[in-house]
């Protein structure tokens, strides 16, 4: 096995799709020559040549359409957005164009597009560089959203992802581009709708996906050295959620607490607290507690350690959830 | 067939428009609005048979159009976009084609889905209620209707850079409006066309409204000047001379699979009816405008030419007699046409298994309690 950054696992796993399949083609802007700014596609055109690597003109939404005619014409692309902020120009095509082609034609055309994002903050960029905006894309009926915290699961959930039929939205958290992990190479596509349990726990579970997963992880550590057992749960898959996985977790522990770095408010921390307090009431102990952002603009980067839900506000959402229990046991 | 390496910068456009020269400039005309030929017109000579498949085909598409006017104030149809006066550049246009060439429609080219095999109900699907799209594109190469304006300009750029890569020399057809035009889209299409020199034709039917904004409220420039700037060749035709949109397309569509980069054509038409029929043209157009418009009626205006050319009054009762008969189909059809059954939809969002699908479940629960399942 591997040991290799979660940019160059996610490198590979275009590599290797557009070595399987030649109607895989990758497209964005800078992402040939340079490699893009994250050097994620890089040497891919080296390897594949222009036609199959594609430097596009510096328009979001001619990305995404162009993509779709692509897609109808029987190829699998898979764009890169630069940057989470200037996705917004293509969220027409996205929400309008992509996700409902395939229900408007009534089943009968694919659109196995892949839409790439670097997203989240942690890196000190400067405005429209550091946004969560997964919760606009999950919000449409058509879409798939993924984010991957790791690199073997980048590898294993981006090749599911371009071999899957549907439009994916792919988030891949910026801030964990250069953390390493062993990567399987000869690991199957991961399912693109199955979240994934990081560590079982007796007291609580935490649920957070890309970047928050290791916030969550490094928390659960931290109050397992306090004596509280805190499982984790790694959504991968935003849209669709997998309800089950989530269920069965919390319903095991009684608690939950939802981490993300977008603010809460509509966000999808409130859509997990909704069903797992529809499947799980009886179980509950506690409310669902959400950590996130605030509802805020992302702030400048001097103070977005603040801003950005941490291991000690993370540490407060589950004393919030254990305080219900005490609070009982003290009646 | 080659085609240019995609990063291989394009040979410049050698455009049709000279700026220095606008003023003076008037769109190709082969037949005047009376029904005679043009100088030009007799220079090219015309192709009886040709003119006389355009002629049916306008024939068609007019009748179609009517019918489904008077289905929709009948309440059979929930909408319709007319598409009366502009017959001549769809089907001008879309007979300069081959077959083979995909075709990306806006929502009011009626016309070139009826040239396309489309049938009456395919047609009015859409409108009735019933469909978001009523037809399969892959059957007669011509996609469903885009209602987002300007969208379709970017499929059609992503579906012509697929025919690039698949060594496939069909060129890719976008139609879109005047209005259209001022979007983002259409832009970047133009743009992203040119600099990959991509086999895209973009035709522009300037109908001179955008619901009730005026060209002139749209853009600076004219159309095909600005497609030239983009680096596009451009072609500006009488939208209603259906020879002349003929002429014009196949010059372009020719010029487009020989490798020349894209184009554009942009006809000078005019929409005779409302925007759609819930559109009121009276608030914002006047009846001499209107009526200017119809003494160029592309019909009455080949009708003329044919006519000239030695063609029977015999000939014209038959095809009167084959638009009645298209619009009789099409009413027949129309009534019959019925809606899918929401659960049928479940299954139809996503390619690959998806947990929406069990939400036809709790639907079926629904109209089990309520007793509405029969
Ligand atoms: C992006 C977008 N904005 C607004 C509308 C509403 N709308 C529908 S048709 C229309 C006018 C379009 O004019 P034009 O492009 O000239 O085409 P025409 O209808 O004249 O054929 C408008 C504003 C729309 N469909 N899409």
């Amino acid at each position: 096995m591997a040991v290799l950054p979660l940019g160059k696992a996610l490198n590979l796993a275009m590599r290797r799709s557009l070595a399987e399949d030649d109607r895989v083609v990758v497209l964005g802007e800078d992402i040939g020559t340079l490699g893009g700014v994250f050097r994620v596609t890089d040497g891919l055109a080296a390897e594949f040549g222009p036609d199959r690597v594609i430097d596009t003109p510096l328009a979001e939404s001619g990305i995404v359409g162009t993509a779709i005619g692509l897609a109808l014409r029987g190829f699998r692309p898979v764009c890169e957005i630069q940057f989470d902020g200037f996705v917004y120009p293509a969220f027409d095509q996205i929400v309008s164009q992509l996700a409902k082609m395939r229900a408007r034609s009534r089943g009968r055309v694919r659109l196995p597009v892949v839409i790439r994002i670097p997203a989240g903050g942690g890196i000190g960029a400067v405005e429209h560089h550091s946004e969560s905006n997964e919760a606009y894309f999950a919000h449409t009926a058509g879409l798939r959203v993924v984010s991957c915290s790791n690199p073997q699961d980048g590898y294993r959930l981006l090749r599911a992802a371009i071999r899957s039929d549907d439009p994916v939205v792919f988030f891949e958290p910026k801030r964990a581009y250069w953390d390493k992990g062993e990567v399987d190479l000869e690991a199957s596509p991961a399912s693109l709708d199955r979240a994934l349990v990081l560590r079982k726990g007796r007291d609580c579970t935490l649920i957070a996906h890309g970047p928050s997963v290791k916030v969550a992880l490094a928390a659960a550590e931290a109050a397992e050295e306090d004596g509280v057992s805190v499982g984790v749960v790694d959504l991968r898959s935003i849209s669709p959620l997998d309800v089950e996985t989530l269920q069965r977790c919390v319903a095991e522990t009684g608690r939950a607490v939802v981490v993300h770095e977008a603010s809460t408010f509509l966000g999808i921390g409130a859509e997990i607290a909704a069903v797992v307090t529809e499947g799980c009431f009886r179980e509950l102990k506690a409310p669902v507690q959400r950590v996130g952002a605030y509802q805020l603009p992302y702030p400048p980067a001097h103070v977005e350690d603040a801003f950005l839900p941490d291991v000690d506000r993370v540490l407060l959402g589950i004393d919030r959830s254990l305080s219900f229990g005490r609070t009982a046991a003290h009646v | 067939m080659s085609h240019p390496a995609l990063n291989q910068t394009p040979a410049p456009p050698a455009t049709r428009t000279d700026p220095s020269a606008l003023a003076a400039r008037v769109p190709l005309q082969l037949v005047g609005p009376d029904g005679r030929l043009t100088e030009a017109g007799h220079l090219r000579g015309v192709d009886v048979d040709l003119a006389r498949r355009l002629y049916r085909d306008m024939v068609l598409a007019r009748a179609l159009d009517r019918e489904a006017v008077a289905l929709q104030r009948q309440g059979e149809l929930s909408l319709w976009l007319q598409c009366e006066g502009q017959e001549a550049a769809q089907v001008g246009s879309v007979h300069a084609l081959a077959d083979r060439d995909h075709i990306f429609p806006s929502y009011r080219e009626h016309a070139v889905g009826l040239v396309r095999g489309l049938t009456p109900a395919e047609l009015l699907a859409q409108w009735r209620g019933i469909a978001h799209a009523g037809w399969d594109p892959a059957e007669h190469h011509l996609h469903f209707n885009s209602l987002v304006l300007g969208t379709q300009t970017l499929h059609a750029v992503g579906y012509a850079l697929g025919c690039r890569l698949d060594g496939d020399d069909s060129v890719t057809v976008v139609y879109f409006g005047d209005g259209a035009a001022s979007q983002g889209d259409v832009n970047e299409a133009f743009n992203w066309a040119a600099t990959m020199a991509l086999p895209v034709l973009f035709v522009c039917q300037n109908n001179q409204w955008a619901i009730s904004t005026p060209t002139s409220k749209q853009f600076g420039t004219s159309l095909h000047d600005r497609a030239a700037g983009f680096g596009l060749r451009s072609w500006w035709v009488d939208g209603n001379d259906a020879l002349a949109v003929h002429a014009v397309t196949t010059e372009a569509v020719e010029s487009v699979r020989r490798g020349q980069g894209p184009a554009l054509v942009e006809a000078e038409t005019y929409r005779i009816g409302g925007h759609s029929t819930s559109d009121d043209p009276k608030r914002y157009r006047t009846d001499e405008e209107l009526d200017a418009w119809r003494r160029r009626d592309p019909l009455a205006r080949l009708r003329t030419a044919l006519t000239d050319l030695g063609v029977e009054a015999a000939w014209f009762d038959t095809v009167d007699a084959d638009g009645r008969e298209l619009a009789a189909r099409t009413r027949a059809e129309c009534q019959a046409l019925a809606g899918p059954d929401l659960r049928d939809l479940f299954a139809e969002v996503y390619a690959d298994p998806h947990p929406v699908e069990r939400e036809r479940a709790s639907y079926e629960a629904h109209l089990e309690l309520t007793g509405r399942g029969r």
